[in-house]
C-alpha cells in the first residue's frame, strides 16, 4: 500500500472505521425496518382508508345497514344483508365441498399414494391454486353454468324440491347461474389452498408416531384417524379457515356465476350477490355519493370479517409450530 | 363379521375415497384447462397481437391490453421488490425472534390472504379519489401492494435457511453487518428470492378485482400512466360479460395467453428452485 501522497494525514484508525461500520450499520438497520413497518401501514391503511370512504353510509343508515335488504340506487336506501347472506351462503356451500375432498387429496398425497405418483399429482393440484380466477369465472359462465341448467338443477328441482324442510332450497327454474353454481366454482377454486396445508402439516407428524401405531397393529386408516388428525388438529381448522377466507372474498369467479340480483331467496338455484361480486359489477355505476358509499362500506364488512376469520387461521396454523418447537 | 374384517374394510373404503377425492380435484383442473385450451386456440389469430381492443360490432385484437398488462405489472415489481426484500431481510436478519417481527409478519401472512378487491378500494381511496381519476399509476401501485407479501414472506423465509455458519464466519473476518447482508446472504437466497418474485409476478398477472377501481379500462392506445390504462385481466371481465360473441372469442383468446403465461411463470420458478436445491446439497 503506498501511502506517500498522503503521508501528511494520520492514517484512519480502528475506530474510526468501527465508528463509520456501526453508523452504517444502523442507517441500514433503519431503513429496512421502516419497510417493514410499510407492511403494517398497508394493513391498517386498507382498514382506515374504507372505514372513510364508508363513513357516509355508515352515519346515515347506522346498524340498520347489516340488516337491511333494500338497495335502491334511486330512493338511496343501502343495506347490505343480501350481499352478506350471499357471501355466507356461497362460502358455506364452498366449504362443504372443499373440506372432505381437501382431506382426501392430501390423504392420498400423504399416506395412500405410491411415492413416483406423489410430487406430480401434488404439483397438479397446485396448478389449480395459480389458475387466475377470472379463468375460473369464464369457465364457471360459459361452460359450467350451462351445464347445471341442462342437467344438475332440473334433477335437484325434481327430486329433492319437494322434499319437506329442504325443498325450498332446491326448488326453482334452472338458470344455471345461482348461489349453488357459485358455491360449487368456489369450492374448486379454494380445494388446493386447503389440500396443500393439510399435506404440509400431515407431512410434520414424527414418523416414530406413525411406526408405533403400525406396529400395534393399526391399519393404515386408524393411523390417520387416531394418530395424524389428533396431532395436526389445529394446523387443519387453521388450513381450513384459510380457504374459507379466500372463499368468503373472492370477487371474479363469483361476479360471473351468481347472477347479481339483489333478492333474498331461499333456494340455491336462484341468482343472488355476495358483497365482492356487489362491488366489483356496481362500483363503476354508483352515481351518487351515498351509493358509491355503501358499496365502500360493504368493502370494510369484508375487510373485517376476512381479516377474523384469517387471523384465526394463522392463530391456529402457529399452534402446531409451536408444538413442534416443544418436542 | 370379524372385527379385524371390518377394520380392514374400513381401511379400503378410506383409500378408495382418498383416491376419489384426487381424481374429483384433477376432474376439474383438466375441465378448465381444457376449455381454455381449446376455445382460447379456436380464437387465437395474428391480429390480436397487432389491433387495438375493438368498439362493439367491429373486429380487432389486444395489443394495448398486453401493453397495458406489461406496464403495470413492470412497475409493481419495480415498486414493490426493493421495499420487500428490504422489509424481509429486516424480519429474518434484525427481527428474527423478536415481538415486532412476530407482529409483522402475521400482518404480512393476513395480506397474503387477503381478499385483492380490498386492495383496490383502499389504491382507489388513496390515488384515484385523490388524483380525480383512474389511472395507470393507481393500477401499478395496487398490483404492487399484492407483490408485496408474496416478496417479504419469500425474502424472510430464504434468509432463515442460510446456515449460521455463514453469518457468524462473515461476521468473525470483522466484516459489518450490512455488508454481510448484501455481499453473502442475499447471495446465498437469490434464486429463492427470485423465485418469489417470479410467483408474485404469475399471480399479478390474472388479478383483475384490484385493477377494476384503479386503472379501469381504456379502449384506445396508451402508455401514458396517467390516463386509465387497458389491461388483459378487465379486457376479459368487460368482454366476457358482454353479449356478443366475437368480443367472448377475444376474451378466451386473453384468457388463454394470460393462463398460459402464467404458467409458464410458475414452472420456470419451480424450476428454478429445484435446481439450486440440488446445488447446494
Amino acid at each position: 500500500m503506498s501511502t506517500a501522497p498522503e503521508s501528511h494525514m494520520p492514517a484512519p484508525s480502528v475506530e474510526r472505521f468501527a465508528t463509520r461500520d456501526s453508523r452504517a450499520d444502523s442507517i441500514f438497520k433503519g431503513v429496512f425496518g421502516l419497510c417493514a413497518l410499510l407492511v403494517l401501514l398497508v394493513l391498517t391503511g386498507a382498514a382506515l382508508a374504507m372505514l372513510w370512504g364508508g363513513r357516509e353510509a355508515f352515519a346515515k343508515f347506522g346498524w340498520k345497514f347489516l340488516v337491511s335488504s333494500d338497495w335502491n340506487a334511486v330512493t338511496h336506501e343501502f343495506g347490505a344483508l343480501v350481499p352478506i347472506y350471499g357471501t355466507l351462503v356461497t362460502a358455506l356451500i364452498a366449504m362443504i365441498i372443499a373440506i372432505p375432498v381437501s382431506f382426501g387429496i392430501a390423504l392420498f398425497l400423504t399416506e395412500v399414494a405410491p411415492s413416483w405418483m406423489r410430487t406430480p399429482v401434488g404439483a397438479a393440484v397446485e396448478l389449480l391454486a395459480g389458475i387466475p380466477s377470472i379463468i375460473y369465472g369464464m369457465w364457471g359462465l360459459f361452460v359450467f353454468a350451462p351445464f347445471m341448467a341442462e342437467n344438475i338443477d332440473p334433477w335437484l328441482d325434481e327430486h329433492l324440491g319437494s322434499v319437506p324442510y329442504i325443498g325450498a332450497l332446491f326448488s326453482g327454474p334452472p338458470l344455471g347461474l345461482g348461489m349453488l353454481t357459485a358455491g360449487i366454482v368456489l369450492g374448486i377454486m379454494v380445494i388446493p389452498f386447503i389440500s396443500s396445508v393439510m399435506r404440509d402439516v400431515f407431512q410434520t407428524v414424527p414418523s416414530r408416531l406413525k411406526e408405533s401405531a403400525y406396529a400395534l397393529g393399526s391399519t393404515r386408516w386408524e393411523v390417520v384417524w387416531h394418530v395424524i388428525l389428533p396431532y395436526t388438529r389445529s394446523a387443519v381448522i387453521g388450513g381450513i379457515f384459510l380457504g374459507l377466507g379466500r372463499a368468503l372474498g373472492e370477487t371474479m369467479a363469483v361476479t360471473f356465476v351468481l347472477g347479481n340480483a339483489h333478492e333474498l331467496s331461499a333456494s340455491l338455484l336462484m341468482p343472488g350477490n355476495s358483497i365482492a361480486a356487489t362491488i366489483a359489477n356496481e362500483f363503476t355505476e354508483a352515481d351518487s355519493e351515498i351509493y358509491l358509499s355503501s358499496l365502500i362500506a360493504l368493502g370494510f364488512l369484508l375487510f373485517v370479517v376476512t381479516f377474523i376469520v384469517l387471523a384465526l387461521a394463522k392463530l391456529m396454523l402457529m399452534r402446531l409450530s409451536q408444538r413442534e418447537g416443544n418436542r | 363379521m370379524s372385527l379385524y374384517a371390518q377394520r380392514a374394510i374400513k381401511n379400503v373404503i378410506a383409500q378408495l375415497l382418498a383416491m376419489v377425492a384426487t381424481l374429483f380435484g384433477l376432474f376439474w383442473l383438466v375441465w378448465i384447462l381444457w376449455t381454455t385450451l381449446s376455445k382460447g386456440l379456436a380464437a387465437l389469430k395474428w391480429s390480436i397481437f397487432t389491433q387495438m381492443t375493438p368498439p362493439p360490432g367491429a373486429d380487432g385484437g389486444l395489443l394495448n391490453a398486453f401493453v397495458g398488462s406489461l406496464i403495470m405489472n413492470g412497475l409493481a415489481i419495480v415498486i414493490a421488490t426493493p421495499i420487500g426484500i428490504a422489509a424481509g431481510t429486516f424480519l429474518a436478519e434484525y427481527a428474527r425472534r423478536t415481538a415486532l417481527g412476530q407482529i409483522i409478519r402475521f400482518v404480512n401472512d393476513i395480506l397474503l390472504s387477503a381478499p385483492s378487491i380490498v386492495i383496490g378500494l383502499f389504491v382507489y381511496e388513496l390515488m384515484v379519489r385523490q388524483m380525480g381519476h383512474f389511472s395507470g399509476w393507481a393500477g401499478g401501485v395496487a398490483l404492487s401492494f399484492i407483490v408485496l407479501p408474496v416478496v417479504v414472506r419469500t425474502t424472510d423465509e430464504m434468509l432463515q435457511l442460510v446456515p449460521s455458519a455463514m453469518r457468524e464466519a462473515s461476521l468473525s473476518l470483522g466484516i459489518p453487518q450490512w455488508k454481510v447482508v448484501v455481499r453473502i446472504l442475499w447471495r446465498a437466497a437469490r434464486p429463492g428470492i427470485v423465485t418469489g418474485v417470479l410467483l408474485a409476478l404469475a399471480r399479478i398477472s390474472g388479478e383483475t378485482a384490484p385493477l377494476l377501481f384503479t386503472a379501469l379500462n381504456n379502449q384506445y392506445w396508451t402508455a401514458n400512466l396517467n390516463t386509465p390504462m387497458a389491461n388483459v385481466p378487465v379486457v376479459i371481465f368487460q368482454y366476457a360479460m358482454s353479449p356478443y360473441d366475437y368480443w367472448h372469442a377475444l376474451a378466451w383468446a386473453g384468457a388463454f395467453i394470460v393462463t398460459l403465461f402464467i404458467l409458464f411463470i410458475s414452472l420456470g420458478a419451480r424450476a428454478l428452485l429445484s435446481r439450486n436445491k440440488v446445488i447446494n446439497d
